[in-house]
């Protein structure tokens, strides 16, 4: 399995790092693991294939090459152009019509029933109008009684007449809500596969006989391959004006969104994120770049510390951890550095990998942090950079001059050791880099 | 007799009409991917870089993990290498060996369901949401009642709006018994179906459960206790846990399989929605990485579109083509 994307990405950033120039050769390996990185997420194999070469171009150009950071830079114009690929204008709902209608379709299962009582309490809360949600799915076992329980628990009406014939049933729905005042009506339809002649075609009857504002496609973000044939076979039936993820509260990084978007152009207007009522939202292009790249909040700590860091500090402070002679002295002010980025378990947290290492509770005591900044600034300058001549009376002085105890000089001492070790195994690729 | 030679026979000799009825199941599967295939080999002769990429990519289309496929096709690659091949054509077979082997792995697979010997046989099914496991129930309590065993139902999903009617009218349709009750937690109707199911002799008990997403910590802890409660109750039980995955489901399936795998033990896997055009290739990286076996495919939404899997009938269903014009 390959695993922490995020990791990896890191890796090859870290590599990247000792490059003067970007070339093509060089790239490869940041380009072969953000190939694997969109394949895993599911991202269309066409369109990564185009996707890797456009960034390629992109990086080989003028701005990545005279960066310090190529990596970052790198990583930064992946994510740009995948927010593209994603976004365009943001298209709202079109609730012209009165009443303005909605039709939910897509594959079974895929979320049409839940995501219509969202809808109805989502435009309910906004626009404090009056929804009518409409039970066409006459097929599925107990579909009309799952429809009817999410309106009794939203207090929203359903207009039901039983397993009738759906293109009757949404004619007679619209009469009804003309007649009693509902300003929309948001219709079920029946899971159904895109191949289905029979059942396509009568979705096809329903939107000639009703003409619905809107048709969208519901869409489970766990699909993987397969999406570009869902989505092109109901685009080429339907008059599809957008597309709901659902289901993007799992782990699945919802790669299908490319497929949406970049190949048919249908725009994602919602996403699901829970089975509750409550769990529709909009859509935000970047947000979803970067859990389909799997960067966790890797690109969120890169702009932060860009803009905190001093950078030379930073750029002297990784020259001697790669030459091996960093030291206390180097090591608080790196100290310095870091603590300007806020809490440290949050700076923990957007590593990629780190919050799953981490318990969910952790709390790093910012008086610990005070107490080993304390200690280091008890030693000498001297004795900061050659922290080997510590011996016991320097340690004892330490400790007082601190007012901690000598067991915790000891194990800041021991600490720091072990981070030097880390340190030499980062510069030989063993390990990865947090900072 | 090599492998391939094994393979072919099996489709020489097994009976017509269950590899007719799978293969229909799987027609639009098969016309994609296969013919993607002896496109493939028409287009290259020889093996090539291109050849390779193509092929890559078929395989990934067809939702294999991409790690199975990454180092599915490395292998090859040094085949082709070490055994000096150079026409695509000799490859063919190469290629459904290897795609056999992966699943295979020299085990011994069985697709049968564990009956116990005492008492009532428990079949507990899980999986994400939507994926089809409502459904499967009622298909497999129609096969069982067919086979004239005595079937209870029990309705787990609390949860979800409607979950009790859809079961209900699977029992309606099966004629196998229902026991349920709305706003009730999982674990008590449990509870009251497995002392029913013990005290009435039933010979098996499939158990229905709420979709969760496997990252959901309360809802994956909570099928911990409902495992507790069923094995509390008849020892040994459940006797088989199947999970349940839709075809079109892409690389999130392998997560699917471990999270589960993790919390239960998970004796199977029912693949649903073969009868759309995914192929759910996801299944063979899970066997590779997860080694969860796949029991039984989905074919329909009606009682009869179920089937027990075959995994020779499926890369059958999957190379079909590829396989024929060699036998012909
Ligand atoms: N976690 C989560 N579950 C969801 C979401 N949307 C829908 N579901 C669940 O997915 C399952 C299927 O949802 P339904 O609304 O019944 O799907 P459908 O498309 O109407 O299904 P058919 O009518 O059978 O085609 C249910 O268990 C829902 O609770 C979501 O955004 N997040
Ligand atoms: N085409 C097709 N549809 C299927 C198959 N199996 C199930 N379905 C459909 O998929 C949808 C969801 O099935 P359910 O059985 O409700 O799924 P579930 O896993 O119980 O869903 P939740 O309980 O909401 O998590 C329904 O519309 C079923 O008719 C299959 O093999 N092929
Ligand atoms: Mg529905
Ligand atoms: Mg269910």
């Amino acid at each position: 399995m390959f695993e922490n994307l995020g990791d990896r990405l890191q890796n090859a950033i870290n590599k990247m790092k000792g490059y003067g120039k970007i070339t093509e050769e060089n790239i490869s390996e940041i380009t072969r693991e953000i190939r694997l990185a969109l394949l895993e997420a599911d991202v269309n194999y066409q369109v990564v294939k185009e996707f890797i070469n456009n960034v390629k171009e992109k990086a080989l150009g003028e701005e990545v090459a005279k960066s310090l950071k190529p990596g970052e830079v790198f990583v930064k114009i992946v994510k740009d152009e995948l927010v593209a690929l994603l976004g365009g204008d943001k298209e709202d709902l079109n609730l012209k019509g009165n009443p303005a209608i909605l039709m939910l379709v897509g594959l079974q299962g895929s979320g049409k029933t839940t995501t219509i009582g969202k809808l109805g309490l989502l435009l309910r809360k906004k626009y404090h109008k009056k929804p009518l949600l409409v039970a066409c799915d006459v097929y599925r076992p107990a579909a009309i009684d799952q429809l009817k329980q999410l309106g009794r628990e939203l207090s929203i009406e359903v207009y039901t007449e039983g397993k009738g014939d759906p293109v009757e049933i949404s004619k007679n729905a619209i009469e009804y809500a003309r007649q009693n005042g509902f300003d929309y009506v948001l219709i079920d339809t029946a899971g159904r596969l895109h191949i289905d002649e029979p059942l396509m075609q009568e979705l096809k009857n329903i939107e000639n006989n009703i003409h619905p504002e809107e048709i969208l496609l519901v869409i489970d973000s766990m699909t993987g391959q397969d999406a570009i044939h869902v989505i092109e076979g109901f685009h080429s039936e339907l008059k599809l004006t957008g597309a709901i993820l659902t289901k993007l509260d799992g782990d699945t990084r919802g790669g299908a969104a490319l497929s949406v978007r970049h190949l048919t152009h249908v725009p994602i207007k919602f996403i699901g994120v829970s089975e509750k009522m409550d769990g529709l939202e909009e859509f935000y292009p970047d947000r979803m770049a970067t859990r389909i790249l799997g960067m966790g909040d890797l690109m969120s700590m890169i702009e932060k510390a860009e803009s905190v860091i001093d950078q030379d500090e930073a750029m002297k402070a990784a020259k001697k951890m790669e030459s091996g002679k960093f030291d206390l002295e180097d090591f608080l002010s790196t100290f310095k550095q870091i603590k300007k980025l806020g809490p440290l378990e949050n700076i923990i947290k957007m590593i990629p990998g780190m919050s799953k290492a981490l318990p969910k509770d952790v709390h790093i005591d910012p008086k610990e942090i005070a107490h080993i900044e304390a200690i280091i600034l008890s030693m000498t300058p001297k004795e900061r950079r050659n922290p080997e001549i510590l011996k016991a009376s320097r340690k004892q002085r330490i400790a007082k001059g601190s007012g901690r105890s000598v067991e915790e000089v000891n194990r800041l001492l021991k600490q720091f050791d072990q981070m030097k070790i880390m340190m030499k195994q980062m510069k030989s690729g063993k390990m990865k880099m947090p900072f | 007799m090599g492998l391939f030679d094994k393979f072919k026979n099996v489709f020489k000799t097994s009976n017509k009409p269950q590899v007719e009825l799978y293969d229909r199941g799987l027609e639009k599967t098969r016309n994609d991917f296969v013919s993607k295939l002896s496109l493939l080999n028409k287009k290259y002769k020889k093996v090539s870089n291109e050849y390779f990429e193509e092929l890559e990519e078929i395989l990934i289309m067809a939702d294999i993990g991409v790690e199975t496929v990454m180092t599915f096709i490395d292998r090859l690659k040094k085949r082709v290498k070490h055994e000096n091949i150079v026409d695509s054509e000799d490859l063919r077979e190469i290629i459904v060996d290897e795609m056999f082997i992966i699943y295979v792995n020299n085990e011994v697979i069985v697709n049968k369901i564990n009956y116990s010997e005492t008492g009532p046989t428990v079949v507990l099914f899980v999986g994400v949401n939507g994926v089809g496991k409502t459904t499967t129930i009622g298909k497999i309590a129609h096969k069982l009642v067919n086979e004239g065993k005595k079937v209870l139902m029990i309705a787990g999903d609390t949860f979800r709006a409607g979950a009790v009617e859809q079961i209900e009218e699977w029992g309606n349709r099966t004629g196998a018994r229902v026991i349920g009750a709305e706003n009730k937690d999982p674990a008590s109707v449990m509870y009251d179906g497995l002392e029913i199911a013990k005290n009435e002799s039933y010979d098996v008990v499939l158990i229905d459960t709420a979709g969760r997403l496997q990252n959901k910590v309360n809802l994956m802890n909570e099928l911990d206790k409902i495992n507790k409660v069923i094995g509390k109750l008849i020892p040994g039980a459940p006797h088989e846990t199947l999970l349940v995955i839709d075809a079109t489901t892409g690389q999130n399936g392998i997560s699917q399989a471990k999270s589960f795998k993790e919390i239960t033990n998970i004796t199977g896997i029912v693949l649903t929605k073969l009868d759309g055009t995914a192929k759910g290739g996801i299944v063979l990286a899970i066997k590779e990485s997860v080694g969860i076996p796949v029991k039984f495919v989905g074919l329909g939404e009606r009682e009869s579109d179920l089937q027990v899997f075959d995994i020779e009938k499926y890369i059958y269903g999957l190379f079909k083509d590829f396989v024929e014009d060699e036998t012909c």
